[in-house]
């Protein structure tokens, strides 16, 4: 009874969510400064209709090169996504709109500023991501099978060619699978793409998540293949709770590891992989202040056939939600 | 990777908290100690759905109003692919 009023008490006022950074990356000795800011709105209408959208504004300030002095800025301001997803049956959610393409995990989960690691996405972000990492179509996704010992849910797109400039798509279609063990803290799943248009391709992906119970250890990774280039990332991360647990000051600090290795197959580069073989092994501490702010260092030392270079990269997120209004 | 993961586990076995109990601690006073009675079995799912979903992305944030929980929990069932019963466990959780 006392939790039917808890039920009862929750509201769906809709919310304002996102993040607030800073980033500085120094590739090869040329320091980028970039201030980002990426809102984040969820407006439910009724009990089965939410509709939500992320976009994202940024201003760059790059080094004008070939010995000139002073600095280049250049500006972005999109949308990232704007979706409807109505809940049509426990197992059903019908997404509508322009979504984020469920290939692997890195675009759906990881990839807002407030919850990724590391200032850059992984090398084989692009593999599957039809160029845009948007669909501008409609996704069936949801909950098949929730069990105590496992669960699995699904994804699945069909996205139209849209040349707008705001929801930018390339005709495509595709899915993704995954089996979740909750006692073994195990995620395995598959994603599937394939491109529509222009010389049709398929795009092959698997991730493996793993986060030991009673632990702040996390370990994710995932395999891409297109027709042209292939790779992985694994990325693990730890907080120790020894000392005080996660919300002490040494608590707070989290180091974090990534190795990635891309392969090209051929030298049509038409899935944002890089042109050359390269290799890549990111060392960050990212340390997580009160209020929900963030900060992220990271150091790489990226090895190619085009040469090698060791990237700084510096950044402070700040994480906000909230209603946006007083509601009830 | 096996022999890693069962180091930190071995490491942190006597001094872990649930992940999920860092967020339930975020909204409250750091000082506040858990309530002594054992809480109700539905509790128990909503903080695993948190834990098991939500806390593996991202970390909690600090605390936020509870005119938002319901639309919260709409956006991880969609998501996440939550089942029916775990949305509504998560309703219930991030309601307090």
């Amino acid at each position: 009874m006392f939790y039917a009023a808890q039920y009862a008490a929750a509201q769906e006022t809709p919310l304002l969510s996102g993040g607030v950074g800073f980033f500085t990356s120094t590739p090869g000795g040329n320091t980028t400064y970039m201030p980002i800011i990426e809102p984040l709105l969820a407006a439910p209408i009724g009990n089965h209709l939410l509709v939500e959208s992320r976009a994202v504004l940024l201003e760059s300030f790059s080094p004008k090169g070939n010995g000139q002095p002073g600095y280049t800025n250049s500006g972005f301001v999109g949308l990232s996504y704007l979706e409807g997803d109505y809940m049509v049956s426990p197992h059903v959610t019908v997404v509508g709109g322009s979504f984020l393409l469920p290939f692997g995990t890195y675009n759906e989960r990881l990839s807002p500023i407030w919850i990724s690691n590391f200032q850059d996405g992984p090398l084989i972000g692009g593999i599957g991501l039809m160029s845009t990492g948007v669909g501008v179509g409609g996704m069936l996704r949801g909950s098949a099978i929730s069990h105590r010992k496992f669960s699995i849910d699904y994804a699945t797109w069909f996205s139209a060619r849209s040349g707008n400039e705001h929801f930018n798509s390339r005709r495509s279609t595709g899915g993704r699978v995954s089996l979740y063990l909750p006692e073994k803290r195990l995620e395995i799943g598959a994603s599937y793409g394939r491109l529509l248009q222009g010389t049709q391709e398929n795009f092959y992906g698997t991730h493996v998540w793993w986060e030991p119970a009673n632990t702040a250890f996390r370990l994710r990774s995932e395999y891409a293949r297109g027709a042209h280039a292939q790779g992985y990332w694994i990325e693990a991360d730890y907080r120790t709770q020894a000392f005080g647990g996660l919300n002490s000051w040494v608590g707070r600090f989290e180091p974090v590891f990534r190795m990635q290795q891309t392969f090209r197959i051929d030298n049509i580069a038409s899935d944002g992989a890089p042109p050359v073989n390269t290799q890549r092994a990111d060392f960050g501490l990212d340390y997580n202040l009160p209020h929900n702010v963030r900060i992220l260092t990271s150091y790489a030392r990226q090895f190619s056939s085009s040469g090698n270079e060791n990237v700084w990269e510096t950044g402070i997120v700040y994480r906000f939600l909230f209603p946006t209004w007083k509601g009830k | 990777m096996k022999h890693l993961g069962k180091s930190i586990a071995t490491i942190l076995m006597t001094a872990a908290l649930p992940v999920a109990l860092m967020a339930s601690r975020a909204q409250q006073p750091r000082d506040q100690k858990p309530p002594e009675s054992t809480p109700p079995a539905n509790a128990d799912r909503g903080q695993q759905v948190f834990e098991q979903n939500c806390a593996r992305c991202h970390n909690a944030p600090e605390g936020f109003s509870p005119r938002i929980s319901g639309t919260i929990a709409m956006h991880m069932r969609v998501r996440a692919g939550l089942s029916n019963a775990d949305y509504q466990a998560l309703r219930r959780f991030l309601n307090p």
